[in-house]
């Protein structure tokens, strides 16, 4: 059991952040790249089955737990874990890259988790960790940030706990497979996956804190926590109807506020909730095709959203700017970071011969094998839709457009090696996507490249583009934001405590003049009872006295009688 | 130039619908050009809704000051 138990991705990720905290130079280089290669090894090799049970306060658990699922997702979380150590290797916050490792062991473990018990653990040390990256950007803002992140979080946590305590007190037991939507605890367990997932309404935390990270940290963010969401979706809700809406509001959201946004880097946090998005919707179909669409998307996606989080980390680096107002004529100086950026921009779009091709068109297959002509339409729009704000947006207004004088230099050479590796990846993938499709939880049968998908896909990514080309006067970027669901508890909820702290201080104020009145009116006759020649206060003889205690001790006697 | 090239790839992209034998799910997509059309019109549509929600929920990007 202890040679299996070793052998945990997630653990040897874990192991290794507390080795990057203290370590140096080249030996830090070398676990920073070693210890994720060793955990795509391990999560390439493990067998299938449970390799470790134990028990947690009489629930019993299996922390280690492997199947073809949480396999697709152990390996592509440690795959992103190196490329992503690679392009962060020059970040001068050493502290980023071990949380960035605590955080990504921690989304390998709930991969691997085949109880609830285990899943709630490592979903917070996931919060912790991605805090902690957050923190590693150092500045005010993203301090801010990072606190309304741990809030929304914790929430989630809390829910995930009052869920899966219920789950096991129902059912006796803490096993992780299909939740039934039978109870409150179920529909607490749904809420809190949705919620890391950015589930519209629960999305604005996305948008809101990840652009504030270093320029490599948000590389880190985008890939784990919605897609480990997404994971446990699957694993847990497949099917459910309530998905198939709840991924297509995402969808919509996603593209409206990335049309309306300005910074580069939110533009991509907007299309991270609306690529997951299609993946929810997937699941919600429940087909095997469906389900195999959603998994291979996450896979693929956490790649060319590296890659685009990559590129646009690489130009916050070299120009210190994030909005395209402020950006734009890269490409004269940053060849290799340009092509990088526009392949990611392609994957995303699902481009054929792109790794976004041969996943998220079997979503829109399934959609369309179950007969669901509104969802089928809506996914093709979408479609069209992504090409329009991330595609041809993200690299049109940053790379080309105006002029902006800037001349910056591609960044150092780990950076563009990282940015090469994924980028290779995400074309390999789209070409030779045999490999993707036999990780996928169900056989597979469905050829991407059937000649009318790919004119089909084609006219509807073009003509988007003839779109974005003859509407560009309406696109035109604005020094602006769009307020979303954080304004209710960024200004709302300011609003209305700072209303009630000044209805109590007016309440206390009240009183206070109330209580100073009362005195006052009270004053006459207390005086007149307590006073020096008041009632009490007067000198009384000793019979009188005694009479008065003759009259109390009769009255004692005649309520003892009485009771 | 690069207009007029863009022009071509588009106007091939709906061409070359003739040159394949389509097993659809639905009928309508058999109509000649028409994820062409589609996908221009749901990207229309898309502008065009981003821009009514901006007039409403647009902001200075100093708005949250806090």
């Amino acid at each position: 059991m202890t040679i299996t138990v070793i052998s945990h991705p997630g653990l040897v990720l874990l192991v290794a952040a507390a080795l990057l905290a203290v370590t140096r130079g080249g030996l830090r280089a070398l676990i920073a790249l070693g210890a994720p290669l060793a955990a795509v090894a391990f999560a390439w090799a493990m067998p299938e089955g449970i390799h470790w049970r134990t028990e947690f306060l009489g629930v019993e658990t299996a922390p280690f737990a492997v199947d073809k699922l949480s396999r697709l997702f152990a390996l592509i979380f440690a795959l992103m874990t190196f490329a992503g150590a690679l392009f962060a290797l020059n970040q001068e916050r050493r502290v980023e890259l071990a949380a960035a490792f605590f955080y990504a062991g921690s989304a390998i473990g709930v991969a691997l988790a085949g109880d609830l018990v285990t899943v709630f653990v490592f979903w917070e040390t996931m919060a912790i960790g991605s805090t902690l990256v957050l923190w590693s950007a150092a500045t005010p803002a993203a301090y801010r940030a990072s606190m309304r992140y741990l809030m929304v979080h914790l929430f989630g946590g809390m829910l995930l706990f009052a869920g899966v305590a219920g789950q096991v007190a129902q059912t006796g037991s803490a096993a992780f497979g299909v939740i039934q939507l039978d109870g409150l605890h179920g529909w607490f367990i749904l809420a809190a996956f949705l919620v890391n997932a950015a589930a519209w309404p629960l999305s604005a935390w996305l948008p809101d804190a990840y652009p504030e990270a270093s320029w490599s940290g948000m590389v880190f963010l985008s890939a784990f926590t919605t897609k480990t969401a997404v994971y446990v979706l699957l694993r847990g809700f497949p099917g459910a109807e309530l998905l198939v809406y709840v991924g297509l509001a995402m969808v919509f959201y996603g593209i409206i506020y990335a049309l309306l946004e300005n910074d580069m880097r939110r533009i991509l946090a907007y299309s991270i909730v609306n690529q997951v998005g299609f993946m929810i919707t997937g699941i919600g179909i429940g087909t095997e095709m469906a389900l195999n669409g959603a998994a291979a998307h996450a896979f693929t996606h956490i790649l060319y959203k590296a890659l685009l989080l990559m590129s646009a980390g690489s130009v916050l680096l070299v120009t210190g700017r994030r909005k395209c107002t402020d950006l734009g004529g890269l490409y004269h100086s940053m060849p290799l970071t340009t092509t990088c950026g526009i392949i990611g921009a392609l994957a995303i779009s699902s481009f054929p011969l792109t790794s976004g091709f041969v996943s998220k068109s079997m979503i829109s297959q399934a959609a369309g094998d179950g007969h669901l002509l509104t969802v089928w339409l809506l996914l093709a729009a979408a479609s069209a839709g992504v090409f329009l704000h991330a595609g041809i947006k993200f690299p049109w207004f940053v790379f080309f457009q105006k002029d902006s004088g800037l001349r910056p230099p591609d960044p150092p050479w780990n950076m563009r090696a990282a940015m090469l590796f994924v980028a290779a990846l995400c074309i390999g993938l789209g070409i030779g996507y045999q490999p993707l499709y036999a990780l996928l939880p169900y056989p597979v049968d469905y050829r991407p490249y059937g000649g009318y998908h790919v004119v089909a896909q084609l006219q509807l990514l073009l003509f988007s583009g003839l779109a974005f080309f003859a509407m560009l006067g309406w696109l035109k970027r604005t020094l602006t934001i769009t307020l979303d669901t954080d304004w209710i508890y960024r200004v709302l909820f300011t609003r209305l405590a700072l209303d009630a702290s000044r209805a109590t201080r007016r309440g206390l104020a009240a009183s206070e003049r109330l209580g100073a009145a009362a005195g006052r009116a009270l004053a006459a006759p207390l005086r007149a009872l307590l006073g020096t020649q008041g009632l009490f206060a007067r000198t009384w003889a000793v019979g009188t006295m005694g009479l008065g205690m003759l009259l109390m001790l009769l009255a004692l006697l005649l309520a003892y009688y009485v009771a | 130039m690069i207009w007029r090239l863009f022009l071509a790839v588009l106007t091939l992209s709906v061409l070359a619908q003739l040159f394949i034998d389509a097993h659809p799910h639905f009928a309508f997509e058999r109509l000649f050009g028409f994820n062409a059309l589609y996908g221009f019109l749901a990207c229309a549509a898309l502008i065009v809704v981003a821009k009514a929600l901006g007039v409403l929920l647009k902001r200075r990007d100093d708005y949250y000051r806090d």
